[in-house]
């Protein structure tokens, strides 16, 4: 299978709080990230609120060009590309954002919408290929009969039909990555695994590879069952591989304690876990980052004087799937 | 209607309670004739999903209402020691007394709703004398240390902190902490940990279980998550378009569910660590609260609607007792899932 898309070593920093009179203190919101996505492929990559997972994936669509680190796509170093190269990989890697409501014009009617980058990237001369093409869109993504939706305007139509508008302009362009950022959670419980199905579906069709970025992890475990799962805490990926491997057998203290702690829908088996005791609750802020293993003030299999002095590297426990934990080591 | 299951005391009877809200669409009804009764010392929970009516129905429970919603018609009723109060039918004032004292809500949006510039300590403190002016410094200090150990906070960290110097998962223990200031002898909680990191949310809902289990407090749940009820809930009420569609006690409804909405949701959500089983999505959409179907208002997602689910709205029934469910078919329907 060959790569689409690679991030290597990618870090990106924000300055927070520069003023004239102080130069302000750098947060890194993602740490020395390695990710790679095959064609076709889907990888969720989980985590918490604030562990960098929706800056990663911004980085991954070309939205934000890494401080450190390359993003190759088909192995080339897209921020060395010449504008034109770099034109047509932003065009093979779209981005679906959570939130469905803001990110559609409103002005534009659903027609408005989904025809303008078709005529931006010369898809479609005239307005009679537009309409054509539109109609297309409109009826893969279930949007059916199109003639209905098409001159209808965003506020008319519900969250879930929004994101299906929204999930028709990424594949518009023929692309080969969906960045899909939270793509159904701020969609009605009974709607979601429609669009998680369309959006599958998609997959098979047009052979898109996913960034599925959630916090969710049990809907990261669904999307992505046949694919890869990426753990994220606090900027830094602390354990990969195949999805039901990284859901059923974590590794990761982690990603143990998170596993250990979610609620899951079924009353016997939700009061029946245990909980992992951690010895902290405090999740660090990104400006004062522990030294070595970011986890290490909170992990109760703490080793002094080693997982807070460097952070660990990545140990392989079998064929792509990694630990970064001394436990491994 | 009101069986009351035997040995059970209610401490809140709702009766045919109607809200609605004005809109320039039209009016919504976000409630339609809900019946309910919430016992003594349980932890139930409200399920639906967004336009259900569920926090409608959470502060019509105080008579919270916002303008210009209303409630058009119902009765509710508090049993307080003994005696019955009509919540709507008290004057402003003694309304306002009656909800810290006897029934206090923690919002969703808890965690912006501490005052800013005050340290915690006056935020609470001012909430017992504001009630009770005859409380010494001295007792009110004892009572908030005490609250705040209950609910784990370290009081003499926290008191001096403003909020902002909090993070979330202390600032939502510490809106806890006041809820309970009063000993009310019910709380209602809104969707008390959806903006909570997941390993804070886990010690949140521990809290909560203290809190029950060494205060006797009732406990009203509003969510859309149905993994925190099967957590924590003794009973689950199900709402779909402003009615509550099935009830019952948590383990007959996830494992022996009779709505088929109910049963629909359950096949819907992705699990975490059960063998993978085959999800089904649900068709359609949720109905235009403003333009809702005849009959049953899940009948146009329904696999199993009939003639007379297009027709007439189902009455609610008893399918066991203490397990209700407002659909025509109940009985033909075979609605299994993974009974362990």
């Amino acid at each position: 299978m060959s790569k689409v898309l690679e991030l290597r070593d990618v870090s990106v920093a924000f300055t927070v709080g520069r003023t004239l009179f102080s130069s302000g203190r750098r947060a890194k919101a993602v740490d020395r990230v390695n990710l790679e996505l095959g064609e076709g492929q889907t990888l969720a990559l989980v985590g918490e609120s604030g562990c960098g997972k929706t800056t990663t994936g911004k980085v991954a669509a070309g939205l934000i060009k890494p401080t450190e680190g390359q993003v190759l796509f088909y192995g080339k170093d897209v921020w060395k590309m010449k504008r034109e190269e770099f034109k047509e990989y932003r065009r093979s890697v779209q981005i679906i954002h959570q939130d469905p409501y803001s990110s559609l014009n409103p002005m534009l009617t659903i027609y408005g919408t989904l025809s303008a980058p078709l005529f931006r990237h010369k898809l479609v001369s005239s307005k009679e290929e537009a309409v054509e093409a539109v109609s297309k869109l409109l009826e893969m993504v279930g949007l059916v009969p199109p003639e209905e939706f098409m001159n209808k305007y965003p506020h008319q139509l519900s969250g879930g039909q929004r994101q299906r508008v929204v999930i028709a302009r990424a594949v518009s362009l023929n692309p080969k990555v969906i960045v899909a950022d939270e793509p159904v959670s701020m969609i009605d419980v009974s709607l979601r695994l429609q669009i998680l199905h369309l959006m599958k579906d998609l997959q098979r069709k047009m052979g898109v590879a996913y960034l599925f970025i959630t916090h969710d992890l049990a809907t990261g475990r669904y999307f992505a069952r046949d694919g890869y799962t990426a753990v994220m805490y606090l900027g830094t990926i602390v354990e990969f591989g195949p999805t039901n491997s990284v859901i059923l057998e974590p590794l990761h203290p982690y990603t143990r304690a998170l596993l250990s702690a979610i609620p899951e829908p079924d009353p016997q088996r939700t009061r029946m876990k245990k909980v992992m005791q951690l010895r902290s609750l405090d999740v660090p802020s990104l400006l004062n980052v522990p030294s070595g293993c970011k986890f290490h003030p909170r992990c109760p299999f703490f080793m002094e004087g080693k997982c807070d002095k460097r952070p660990p590297e990545r140990y392989y426990v079998g064929k792509d799937r990694w630990v970064a934990c001394y436990l491994y080591e | 209607m009101m069986v009351i299951a035997t040995g059970r005391e209610p401490v809140i009877i709702v009766r045919n309670l109607s809200v609605e809200y004005p809109t320039p669409r039209g009016v919504v009804k976000a409630i339609r004739g809900v019946n309910l009764e919430v016992y003594k010392g349980e932890t139930l929970f409200i399920v639906g999903e967004s336009g259900s009516g569920k926090s409608t129905l959470g502060l019509a429970l105080m008579n919270l209402v916002p303008r210009p919603g209303r409630i058009r018609e119902g009765e509710i009723i508090y049993r307080v020691d003994g005696s019955e109060v009509n919540l709507l039918k008290l004057p402003p004032e003694e309304q306002r007394r009656f909800r810290w004292r006897y029934v206090s809500m923690v919002f969703q949006s808890a965690l912006n709703s501490l005052n800013p510039v005050l340290r915690v300590w006056d935020q609470l403190y001012d909430v017992i004398k504001a009630h009770d002016m005859n409380v010494s410094r001295e007792e009110a200090y004892e009572k908030i240390r005490s609250l705040l150990s209950l609910v784990r906070l370290d009081a003499d960290r926290v008191l001096r902190a403003y909020p902002h110097q909090l993070s979330g998962g202390m600032r939502q223990r510490v809106m806890i902490a006041m809820a309970l200031l009063l000993d009310p002898k019910i709380v209602i909680l809104d969707e008390p940990t959806t903006a909570l990191d997941l390993l804070t949310q886990k010690n949140i809902l521990e809290v909560l279980k203290d809190i029950k289990s060494k205060l006797g407090t009732t406990m009203i749940f509003i969510t859309h998550d149905l993994s925190l009820a099967a957590e924590l809930a003794d009973r689950i009420a199900v709402m779909y378009a402003g009615k509550i569609v099935e009830l019952g006690d948590v383990y007959e409804v996830f494992y022996r569910p009779k709505h088929p909405y109910t049963y629909a949701l359950l096949r819907t959500i992705p699990k975490l660590t059960s063998v993978e089983e085959e999800l089904y999505p649900i068709p359609g959409s949720p109905p235009d609260m403003v333009n809702m179907p005849p009959g049953c208002k899940f009948h146009p997602r329904c696999p199993y609607a009939a003639d007379v689910c297009r027709e007439v709205e189902p009455p609610d029934e008893w399918v066991a007792s203490g397990h209700l469910v407002a659909c025509h078919l109940w009985r033909k329907l075979k609605l299994e899932v993974g009974v362990p």
